[in-house]
């Protein structure tokens, strides 16, 4: 078990950049979720700190030991780094049945037959595939070869875990049951995981922090509370939650309070920074009553199961998401009020 | 050191990587350096004064004239049969496929002096087949083969199978939507057929025709056997005509000859590369159900012709070769009185040529099966997983030394290894330069099954066993090499097949001691013992189509694209 610290780390491919300067830490035993759109280069920093590729500015470390430094020209290759990684793809070798996938990891290490029977035992007995040692892996169905995948990477008490959208081939009722068994699997070991997913809900319901990448950064790096109440700009309020962002003038600070022109209303407001620009309006600061003084009308309803989700355009043509239990008809007019939004400055 | 820097797998890939790329360019493309070097120099200095001496000859241009008009001719024939077959496979519902391109499979297989010697055993005067039967043509009468005609005749049937395969995966390209679309706007019968299905083979057929050409060529069983008692020269057998009766004397004269015929040959593969490029443009992406038009009442007598071609080119003179292998002389009829094994025995038990013949042809097959597979398992996975630049240009020029015509191959190993450079050692006369020449010839045919399973193969397999700390060595024995099996199995076996039938670039490597079956069967039917020239030659068919069925049976397991003949 290990942090994981990356410093000024940067990645090209071919000339063209996918990663920029990161800087941060992953803590020993945290749960980390990589998130953002695709093509952001969560996965090129997943296999960056797997040693699959080669990090072309800046250093990481893994635990006390420095893995990749480019300037020192130092790089330990995936099999020396002692990580587990589990795969999209889940890469169960086709030509080896259950039980020797999952020891093959201390095959490797030349330990003997005894110590390797017992771990592996242990690791199948941990995914709850003691009954399928002996299957192959085309005999088994896609959530019990995911369970496989991590079992191999359970048994040899990697520092690290680091999985690339694992549940991304799985259906929706399969994931569900999975990330359970991510986050007992997360519980009992202690293990650092980094964990890479387009999945804002799958991020949000197993990760302790989550990196919100877009354009090869890490935008905004947080609990999943504090990224959905308090995001730091633009993307992190729109990708996170249904957020819109307004821009927002006038703004005053009196008794430690905060009031802005948001949308031709004056509201109070709720920020880290002192001057902020724009507001993130959800579904939550959002109150429908005729006495609002913000006027809109309907242009989309969707029944979400007990409250309905309208798509309203406010006069000024910006879009606004709100959510409500009484039912509304498309082109109803209606008022709005807006309720201490979260405020972000952004240039 | 590039190859470090790109990716980050692991050093010791980069460091193997070029290892095995060196041995392999060594292997595959020194020899062809070796030889433009001898070309375009005369006695050390840089020259071309030998080269045009050589090509005034009027022996050099004669011969030139032969081979274009065999290779072309024969190309003619190929093309008409290959892609009679082709359309009539590929795009009707005719029973029975798998075994009509199987039995259309087998003249590729079977070496050109055998078609040769079976052919002139179903014709002439001396024919056994024909006696027995009462047919033969009077004695003094012709051998009708031994003729430009003869030649350009099995030439297109030896190689009649390359246009059909082409042009037969070409066509099941074409999916089905696109000859209906035509039918929809109002195209109908042959316009269909002119307007859509043509433009889009054509390609695939003329890379076909192209790579026909070459391989016609560079063809010497056939013209060696047929034309060498007509007096009629093509390159190859001018080659070998004057390095046998002269010896490496005439080196330099004849390395301009193969230049001549690598040079014709080298425009042959770029046209092939030319068309196959464009075909791919053409059908991206765009595979559905293939076409498949009934032929309503024409089917039956359609399967009977096609079966009818087929026995006739190839279940005929194998009875003749048969017949041939059974008399206890050359020229008796084949009654119940005259049979014998006679032939055989003397053949496979006595005569020491041939039991070293078949040591030494089964040990350089299984040889060089083994080391290709040795080599080109590791660097096709090296070269998948870090393409650097060299890789990619080896990639582009590794098919030369197979596409090329042996005789050039041959002249350039002897080029090479005549004398092993810093030493007064040469390899020349021994049986490692058959082996080396092999080797460079047939890396191809190991190699791309390979390929082509890797290609398919996920790259996570092998990380996967890298991020569990196994090493370079123990991924490539644990997942690389299991996973790969099939198709190296079925690369070695193809290539034991070619090299175990080889005889063009023996013909010209061989010396007492290391002759090989193709040398054996050339010069048993030179001096007159056509019974056991038969009864080996016989042999060989028996081997030769073990071994194909042991693949077909096989080739349910391999990736696609492994078997050549299942495309």
């Amino acid at each position: 078990m290990a942090d994981i610290s990356l410093s000024a780390l940067g990645k090209s491919f071919a000339g063209a950049p996918a990663l920029h300067d990161i800087t941060t830490t992953f803590k020993d035993g945290e749960f980390v979720a990589l998130l953002g759109p695709s093509g952001c280069g969560k996965t090129t920093l997943l296999r960056l700190l797997a040693g699959f590729e080669m990090p072309t500015t800046g250093q990481i470390s893994i635990g006390p030991r420095e893995v990749a430094h480019v300037a020192g020209n130092r790089m330990v290759p995936p099999e020396d780094r002692n990580i587990g990684f589990v795969f999209q793809s889940y890469a169960l070798w086709p030509h080896m049945n259950v039980r020797r996938n999952v020891s093959y990891p201390l095959e490797i290490r030349r330990f003997s037959k005894a110590e390797i029977t017992a771990p592996t035992d242990q690791a199948l007995q941990a995914t709850g595939l003691t009954d399928y040692a002996d299957r192959m892996p085309s005999e088994l169905s896609g959530g019990q070869r995911q369970r496989v995948a991590l079992a191999r990477c359970l048994v040899s008490h990697p520092d690290a875990v680091l999985l690339d959208e694992p549940l991304a081939n799985l259906d929706v009722a399969l994931r569900a049951s999975m990330q359970t068994v991510f986050t007992d699997f997360h519980k009992r070991t202690g293990a650092t995981m980094v964990y890479v997913t387009h999945d804002q809900s799958e991020a949000m319901a197993m990760a302790d922090r989550i990196a919100v990448m877009d354009k090869g950064r890490i935008q905004q790096f947080d609990t999943p509370q504090t990224l959905y109440e308090r995001p730091k700009n633009r993307f992190v309020a729109e990708f996170v939650g249904r957020g819109t962002v307004v821009p927002m003038r006038g703004v005053e600070k009196s008794d430690s309070a905060l009031h802005g022109h948001v949308l031709g209303t004056r509201i109070a407001v709720q920020s880290g920074d002192d001057l902020p620009s724009h507001v993130c309006l959800r579904p939550e600061n959002l109150t429908i009553s005729e006495t609002g003084d913000l006027r809109a009308k309907v242009a989309r309803v969707t029944y979400l199961g007990g409250k309905y989700l309208l798509e309203t355009v406010a006069d000024c043509g910006t879009r606004l998401l709100a959510e409500t239990r009484a039912r509304f008809d498309v082109g109803m007019q209606l008022g709005l009020t807006i309720t201490t939004p979260w405020a972000f400055s952004e240039e | 050191m590039g190859v470090l820097t790109k990716n980050g797998g692991s050093r010791s890939e980069g460091w193997l990587l070029s290892t095995i790329l060196i041995v392999a360019i060594s292997l595959t493309l020194a020899p062809v350096l070796r030889l433009f070097v001898e070309g375009v120099t005369d006695q050390g200095a840089v020259g071309l004064s030998l080269a045009g001496e050589v090509l005034r000859q009027p022996s050099t241009l004669s011969a030139l004239k032969h081979s274009l008009v065999t290779a072309g001719f024969g190309t003619l024939v190929s093309v008409v049969l290959g892609s009679a077959f082709a359309f009539l496979v590929a795009l009707t519902d005719l029973r029975a496929k798998a075994a009509l391109v199987f039995c259309l499979m087998i003249p590729m297989m079977i070496p050109p002096q055998i078609t040769a010697l079976s052919w002139t055993q179903i014709m002439g005067p001396s024919s056994v087949l024909l006696k027995t039967l009462g047919l033969a043509p009077p004695l003094g009468s012709p051998q009708p083969l031994y003729s430009a005609q003869g030649i350009i005749l099995l030439l297109g049937i030896q190689h009649m199978s390359i246009i059909f395969l082409t042009l037969r995966a070409g066509l099941r390209a074409i999916p089905q939507e696109v000859v209906e679309a035509a039918r929809i706007s109002g195209a109908r019968g042959l316009r269909t057929w002119w307007q859509v299905v043509m433009p889009l083979t054509l390609p695939s057929l003329a890379a076909g025709t192209a790579i026909t050409f070459v391989t016609a060529l560079g063809n010497f069983g056939i013209p060696a056997m047929l034309g060498i008692p007509a007096g009629y020269a093509t390159l190859p057998t001018l080659v070998y005509q004057k390095l046998a009766g002269m010896g490496t004397s005439v080196l330099a004269e004849v390395s301009i000859l193969a230049m001549l015929i690598g040079a014709v040959a080298v425009t042959g593969i770029l046209t092939q590369r030319f068309f196959q490029s464009r075909q791919r443009v053409y059908l991206v992406g765009a595979t559905s159900r293939p076409l498949a038009i009934p032929l309503g009442a024409a089917r039956l007598p359609v399967e009977v012709l096609l079966w009818a071609v087929v026995c006739t080119i190839l279940v005929l003179p194998m009875f003749g070769l048969l017949a041939t292998s059974l008399v206890p002389a050359y020229g008796v009829p084949l009654r119940l009185d005259t049979v014998t094994l006679q032939a055989w025995t003397e053949v496979l038990l006595r005569q020491p040529v041939t039991t070293r013949a078949f040591a030494n042809s089964f040990g350089l097959a299984i040889g060089a099966a083994v080391v290709l597979m040795l080599l080109c398992l590791p660097l096709a996975w090296l070269m998948e997983r870090n393409p650097t630049r060299l890789s990619r240009l080896f990639d582009s020029l590794l098919d030369l030394p197979y596409a090329l015509p042996g005789v050039v191959l041959s002249i350039a190993m002897i080029l090479l290894l005549i004398k092993l450079p810093f030493t007064d050692a040469t390899l020349y006369g021994t049986i490692w330069i058959i082996f080396l020449a092999y080797l460079a010839r047939f890396f191809a045919v190991m190699f791309r099954p390979v390929q082509a399973s890797l290609k398919q193969l996920d790259p996570a397999m092998g990380e996967a066993a890298q991020s569990v700390g196994a090493s370079l060595f123990q991924r490539l024995r644990d997942v690389i090499v299991p996973l790969s099996a099939p198709a190296a199995a079925a690369g070695a076996i193809l290539v034991f097949l070619t090299a175990f039938n080889e005889l063009t670039v023996s013909a010209l490597l061989w010396s007492s001691g290391t002759e090989t079956l193709g040398v054996v069967i050339f010069n048993l039917d030179d001096s007159g013992e056509t019974a056991m020239a038969s009864a080996l030659a016989m042999t060989i068919v028996l081997v030769v189509m073990a071994l194909m069925v042991l693949v077909q049976l096989m080739s349910r397991r391999f990736p696609k694209g492994v078997v050549p003949w299942q495309t």
